[in-house]
């Protein structure tokens, strides 16, 4: 992929047009230069996209490259939780559990048709659709399982949005509106 | 079959033959449970095998159909009864008779609402305690404000609700006490890296001894029965390479089988080797898959990575052909989606070249290390009478000395015409199912080898209708899976849509012997035993 494309939704460097703030700044590129390239996954998947996410974790196609070899079985201890395959009603208060019981700052990967939106199975008496009526959802990689690149793809879109949070002066992004300092003044 | 029907008609002079072929018998629900024993235990039926288990709606009464079959002497037979009364349905239960009806008859109750009498524990199966309605009744109202997706758990309950009937026939509900006070239970999924998705064990503990496990399934039952109700034949296809993502041509071959069969549709020869070879390399990924998985469950992290390595050059055979590396939607009703591509065969030829080496290699890493062979000899024990009671099939049930591969008895596509070994062991144990897969790599590459050089010319599909409307009738065909007997069940009306369509996982038996084998072993055991079955969770909830 060329690096255009890679970059062809450009509203998160947007984000940072105004400029930063030179000694804060550079010390938020330094701390998130660390995190967006130690991204751990937990170890999540309810059906057909979790073979291929195990295929993305394998030799092959390998995201140790990209620093997310380290696949957590516990959320307390990951970063990043893949939503790999379709969430139905009865999974979906677990899904919740996981979500909340992960650190902050933590992310959300809807990967597949089925955790975007139902996918295959919208229809369905017991499926949700889409989990991002459960938890907030950072990026969407659609397919039906999403090949391997894909998900890299989407993984490293990812990486992109935690370069540009801001640590230190201003809010993250993460933080509810009501505790954003920035909103009394 | 002449003497069966006989037998039947002896036993229930008011029992119906609804058609010869396949022998179809209805059944009024009084008598049925007496005939049920009688079928299994009397020397000249012996229908020791319950192959599928469908809650059907008949408008007016709730039916339940049984499939039956006999190991010793290979007929067939097809039960109904029905549940008479709507409001308050009941059935007597055959858990007593074939341990597989345990958990199927949950499901029935799931989805219909069946009571069955007798019947240790009539907890609902795939949907939560708390849920309204049973969904796969025609009248079931799907409205979401009667279910909505609800973000609190439900609760676990310890106490399950069963129905025992009294001698003067009075049904009364009793209490099935799941987990006594002060016993220690452990929750193991349905987030847990060993169940292979999400699985859900409670396991009763003492010390590290494994005392009960209560196998709770639904955390990803996305209800395709009920889906495939409202979708068009060629539709259905869709869903079913999703049910066992493992054996997704396999799957679909069933389906596809069961239609051609239903519209009498002779599929070329060129098909029939196609749909073959792609059914093997299936099969080839899947116990690939195992190998890696169960090795990595046991501590063996290297194995992941090799046994993925391998697999990924099928999966390129798959893409190139097929379009797709996982979910292929390659069988359609009468042939396949398009022409094999050119590179297919010298690949298979590489690739048959490729793997023994390798699997010399899997051996001498995983196979022979002493560690590897404690944890897995001597470990989960399966008779050949349980594997058959409980319907254990494909490697596992092999693995109990029960040839059961639907290749050799009822062959389809071209098995009838390639030799090939069905592997069968006697040991029943974790290492013996370990070791069938392993063997079974060894007999789908001789498969392929036969095959590969002789795919005859001639179209890839023959030219069906657009609107396909199956004639009325009741439809069952099976394939041999990746994990076992895979059968579709279509009950047909005359339409375009089916009026129920039921997928004999072999998933659920699996599962349902997870008590039995981890039961007095150690807790790492568990492990082995889960992981040595080989279950695929998505295939047991559909």
């Amino acid at each position: 992929m060329k690096y255009e494309d890679f970059n062809d939704n450009e509203y998160l460097e947007e984000l940072r047009k105004g400029g930063v703030d030179v000694i804060v700044g550079k010390l938020d590129e330094l701390i998130n230069w660390g995190r967006s390239n130690s991204v751990w996954p937990l170890t999540f998947a309810t059906s057909c996209c979790g073979i291929e996410f195990m295929a993305v974790g394998a030799a092959r196609y390998d995201f140790a490259r990209f620093g997310f070899e380290v696949t957590r079985a516990s959320p307390r201890q990951a970063d990043v939780i893949v939503v790999a395959g379709t969430i139905v009603h009865k999974m979906a208060p677990v899904l919740k559990r996981l979500y909340d019981q992960m650190a902050d700052p933590k992310y959300v990967i809807a990967m597949g048709g089925c955790a975007i939106s139902g996918g295959p199975f919208k229809k369905s008496y017991h499926v949700v659709r889409g989990v991002n009526t459960i938890i907030p959802v950072d990026v969407y990689v659609p397919g039906c399982p999403p090949r391997p690149e894909a998900l890299l793809y989407g993984m490293m879109q990812l990486q992109r949005k935690i370069k540009v949070e801001r640590f230190f002066g201003v809010v993250n992004h993460k933080q509810p509106k009501s505790e954003n300092p920035d909103n009394e003044k | 079959m002449e003497k069966i029907k006989n037998r039947i008609l002896e036993v229930v002079p008011e029992a119906v033959v609804v058609s010869e072929a396949p022998l179809t018998v209805s059944v009024p629900p009084l008598p049925f449970y007496d005939l049920a024993r009688r079928l299994r235990d009397d020397e000249d039926m012996r229908f020791d095998y319950l192959v599928c288990m469908t809650g059907v709606d008949e408008g007016e009464s709730l039916g339940v159909v049984y499939h039956l079959r006999s190991t010793v002497y290979g007929h067939e037979l097809v039960l109904r009864t029905a549940a008479l009364d709507r409001e308050n349905p009941e059935l007597a239960s055959v858990v007593d008779i074939w341990a597989t009806a345990n958990l199927n008859e949950r499901e029935v109750f799931d989805f219909f609402g069946i009571r069955f009498i007798n019947h240790p524990d009539m907890r609902r199966l795939f949907l939560r305690n708390d849920w309204v309605g049973y969904p796969l009744r025609k009248d079931y109202n799907a409205d979401e404000k009667i279910n909505p997706v609800r973000l609190e758990s439900e609760e676990t309950i310890d106490v399950a609700p069963a129905y025992e009937a009294s001698r003067d026939g009075e049904v009364e509900e009793i209490e099935h006490v799941l987990f006594k006070e002060g016993e220690y239970v452990v929750n193991i999924g349905p987030q847990h890296p060993a169940t292979h998705g999400v699985l859900r064990f409670r396991v009763q503990l003492d010390g590290e001894i494994v005392r009960k496990v209560d196998v709770n399934c639904g955390y990803i039952h996305r209800g395709i029965e009920k889906m495939c109700e409202s979708l068009t034949y060629p539709q259905m296809l869709a869903l079913t390479d999703r049910l066992d993502y493992l054996s997704a041509h396999q799957n679909r071959h069933a389906l596809c089988l069961c239609i051609e069969d239903a519209l009498q549709i002779e599929v070329p020869e060129r098909v029939k080797y196609i749909r073959t070879i792609m059914d093997e390399l299936t099969r080839l990924q899947s116990h690939l898959l195992f190998w890696s998985t169960f090795c990595m469950d046991l501590g063996a992290l290297t194995a992941f990575f090799y046994g993925f390595r391998d697999r990924e050059k099928i999966l390129d055979m798959f893409e190139e052909t097929c379009g797709g590396r996982l979910i292929m939607n390659y069988n359609v009703v009468g042939g396949v989606m398009q022409d094999i591509h050119p590179n297919l065969v010298h690949r298979i030829k590489d690739f048959i070249k490729y793997l023994p080496p390798m699997l010399k290699e899997y051996h001498e890493v995983f196979t022979g290390n002493i560690i590897a062979q404690q944890r897995m000899k001597g470990i989960g024990l399966l008779s050949r009478e349980d594997a058959i009671s409980y319907g254990v099939t494909g490697p596992s049930g092999r693995a109990s000395g029960w040839a059961c591969d639907v290749r050799k008895i009822h062959p389809y596509g071209v098995y009838d015409k390639v030799d090939f070994k069905e592997i069968v062991r006697e040991d029943g144990d974790v290492f013996g199912r370990y070791m069938v897969r392993m063997e079974e790599i060894l007999q789908s590459l001789h498969i392929l080898e036969q095959l590969v050089d002789n795919i005859p010319e001639g179209d890839f599909a023959v030219k069906t209708k657009p609107i396909i409307r199956l004639p009325e009738g009741n439809y069952f065909r099976s394939v041999e899976a990746s994990r076992g007997e895979f059968g579709v069940y279509i009950e047909s009306r005359g339409d375009k849509f089916p009026y129920r369509v039921k997928f004999r996982s072999p998933g659920l038996p699996l599962v349902s012997v997870v008590d039995l084998l981890a039961r007095d072993g150690k807790i790492a055991d568990l492990i082995a035993v889960g992981g040595s079955l080989d279950y695929v969770v998505p295939d047991i909830d559909r």
